[in-house]
């Protein structure tokens, strides 16, 4: 039994009443309940929400537990393929996937700015709703606050997790062995450049979308069904570079990726070509770094191909043991040469010209 | 791919073979070289053919003055200074603009952006930080023009425009210079034309060769310089053919001109070079930056210590200077070759690091 602190002084919107969250929506008083009711509950139901106490109640399989939170600030609030309901279940779904969990109960926390437009705030918790229900994942408690306007952008969105360890994934640098294989699930890149793209009102003739997506699913798949997984990681922010920079880091061994194989969409290639951004440093949401040992690459691959989520997945490079006073990464690129991929600084601005 | 990749190169080994010593070939242009560390292109040369990096990141020759006199103009409570991503970080005496933690600095992809940027906020003045060559200087010069047009008078721009032609030959006159060709940049070609380089061809008699930005093209257009050398010719070449024309883009240089006049600027690590960058005409002058805030002129200034000049004049290579990897990374930048993701500095200490093998 894990008992989850749950507290609900919901700010209220009684839609007849008004189109925007006000401040008085976050005092704890009638508008709180009629919000819970009217917003919130019809579209998490679930038993253990519905009980509305002070903490959640669930049930685990395993005493094995892993538990992980993350905030989420994206602007702009809705791009093209996603938004930051539909993100905020997925970020979290998905550093219990890649830890080898299998998700079970989520707690989402709103941050509103008073003046936000309710409509806004609907579709948000649709898309929250509508992703953990995919995902089979419940949000089982929460929290709302309303802050003055200027004190916050919109809305920000907090999410934790808690999730059952799934048999046999013991997933760590330590396991990573010099010749293991690097498999990604599919294109890189498609989240940061669309994020990009629409902040920087840039229309390309390509339309790019976010591959934000629950991986929990797919992973659960390959740790089930695979022995040979040693070490998962999501390329969020950073992107593929700052992961494989961390393996490196992480098990003191060189990593070595072949460009070739590294599955990219010609329009977001051509966005990040035009800012100048390197693929490998952009943000991923729907996409997983795994290291596998060589004799169970292809199942994992064979795993990864049949699942929607990783049709494009490929053998990008290779662990090996590190030869140099400080571990590093290289690339073999598609013409033949090399050269290394470091951690990006972590603002990207796009260029002049 | 792969014969392509083979015939260019029997044609570099055939140059270096020709020569007897070391080829230097200096592509001019920051894209250029990041696309060629991003590619892995270096290491697959003949030895004895070597690329330097030249002077073509607009943020690495943009000097000190002006960074001081952004970074001053920033501090206006009603200004607003509308500036290229690049920009940002470019550390001037007192910090940058992103260390300064300024909330009146908006990143803008294009001068329309900053134009738009003036019409929202009629109440501050609105600075736009004007740098890059010959692909960036024509829409400045429409965004001029619309504000002229439109009457949006708290609108201005702080010229740092540079032109390419004279660089390169500042770069030749100096009698130290090692290039014996130039790989000319995509972009600006489109603008200039290919027969733009000819003035430089017949007065130095180096190869100039237009080449657009992907590895093939990059290596297909060393190739064509070094086919030059074994014949022993000198001439202006393109591998960038349909895109790049010999006369350029006619219009866009005229609407330039309307606007702009070049005049002896200051270049970072360059010192003044004749003609080689761009300030609004006379006529135009109410919407300079300089003449709306009265300042008489940007002083030229060098930071002590960075060898950024010496990396764009091809003199060295980044890890020659002495602060590469110590002082100077782009964590915490000290020149603008290292700051801007177009500089050279900042190439090779991404892509380039030379391994340390353990001993």
């Amino acid at each position: 039994m894990v008992q989850i602190r749950q507290d609900t002084k919901a700010a209220v919107v009684n839609q007849r009443e008004d189109k925007k969250i006000l401040l008085a929506h976050g005092g704890g008083g009638r508008l709180t309940s009629n919000l819970i009711s009217s917003l919130i509950l019809p579209r998490f139901d679930n038993e253990v929400l519905g009980k509305l106490t002070d903490s959640a109640a669930i049930e685990l399989s395993s005493s094995s537990v892993l538990f992980t939170t993350d905030s989420f600030v994206v602007k702009p609030l809705f791009f093209k393929g996603g938004d930051i309901g539909k993100l905020s279940v997925c970020g979290t779904v998905n550093d219990l996937a890649v830890a080898g969990a299998k998700p079970v109960a989520l707690s989402l926390s709103l941050i509103i700015e008073e003046g936000f437009e309710t409509a806004l705030l609907e579709r948000i918790l649709d898309s929250a709703a509508n992703t953990a229900a995919e995902a089979g994942v419940r949000i089982v408690t929460g929290d709302t606050k309303v802050v003055e306007k200027g004190s916050a952008d919109g809305i920000f969105i907090n999410t934790a997790g808690i999730g059952t360890r799934v048999a046999g994934a013991e997933l760590s640098f330590d396991k990573i062995t010099p010749g293991d294989c690097i498999i990604i699930n599919g294109t890189i890149g498609d989240h940061g450049m669309a994020i990009m793209s629409k902040r920087e009102g840039i229309e390309f003739e390509l339309s790019i979308e976010s591959d934000c997506a629950c991986l929990a699913d797919l992973t659960c798949k390959i740790l089930e069904s695979t022995p040979g997984v040693r070490f998962m990681r999501d390329p969020t922010r950073g992107g593929v570079a700052a992961v494989l920079n961390e393996i490196a880091e992480g098990r003191r061994c060189d990593i070595e990726i072949n460009e070739k194989p590294v599955p990219v969409n010609p329009a977001v290639k051509a966005a990040a070509d035009m800012l100048g951004f390197d693929l490998l440093d952009i943000a991923n949401e729907g996409k997983v770094l795994i290291v596998a040992s060589q004799d169970s690459a292809e199942a994992v691959l064979n795993i990864c191909r049949n699942h929607p989520l990783g049709r494009q997945g490929q053998v990008i490079g290779r662990v090996a043991e590190t030869a140099a006073e400080a571990p590093i990464v290289e690339m073999i690129t598609a013409i033949g040469g090399k050269r290394i991929v470091r951690t990006p600084y972590g603002r990207d601005l796009p260029r002049i010209c | 791919m792969l014969n392509r990749i083979m015939t260019a190169h029997r044609q570099m080994d055939a140059a270096c073979e020709k020569v007897g010593g070391q080829i230097n070939i200096m592509e001019v242009c920051g894209t250029h070289t990041v696309s060629i560390f991003r590619n892995g292109i270096r290491p697959t040369l003949p030895r004895r053919l070597k690329l330097l990096s030249g002077p073509g990141c607009p943020v690495c020759v943009t000097d000190q003055g002006f960074i001081d006199v952004m970074l001053e103009l920033a501090q206006h409570d009603d200004c607003i200074i509308a500036t290229y991503g690049d920009m940002v970080r470019v550390p001037g005496r007192a910090g940058s603009l992103e260390t300064n933690h300024l909330s009146n600095v908006k990143v803008v992809l294009s001068s329309d952006d900053a134009l738009k940027l003036a019409e929202k906020h009629p109440d501050k003045t609105v600075v736009f930080i004007a740098v890059g060559f010959e692909t960036t200087t024509p829409a400045t010069a429409v965004a001029v023009g619309e504000a002229d047009r439109k009457g949006i008078e708290n609108f201005c721009v702080l010229s740092g425009h540079k032109l390419v032609i004279p660089a390169m030959r500042a770069l030749l006159s100096d009698a130290n210079n090692k290039i014996d060709a130039f790989l000319c940049p995509g972009h600006v070609s489109v603008i200039i034309g290919s027969e733009a380089y000819g003035e430089i061809v017949s007065e130095f008699a180096r190869p100039c060769v237009v080449a657009g930005f992907e590895p093939m093209q990059i290596i297909e257009g060393l190739a064509e310089i070094c086919r030059q050398i074994v014949r022993g010719t000198a001439q202006v070449g393109s591998v960038y053919q349909g895109v790049v024309s010999a006369a350029g883009n006619t219009t866009a240089r005229k609407i330039v001109a309307e606007y702009f006049e070049p005049y002896d600027g200051y270049w970072r690590g360059l010192g003044t070079i004749a003609g080689g960058t761009l300030r609004l005409k006379d006529k135009y002058k109410r919407f300079d930056a300089l003449e709306r805030f009265g300042i008489e002129e940007i002083p030229a200034e060098e930071l002590a210590g960075c060898l950024c000049g010496k990396v764009l004049s091809g003199l060295i290579d980044p890890p020659e200077c002495g602060m590469f990897e110590n002082k100077c990374t782009p964590d915490t930048p000290v020149g603008p070759c290292m700051v801007s993701s177009e500089g050279a500095c900042a190439a090779w200490y991404k892509y380039g690091r030379i391994r340390k093998r353990r001993s």
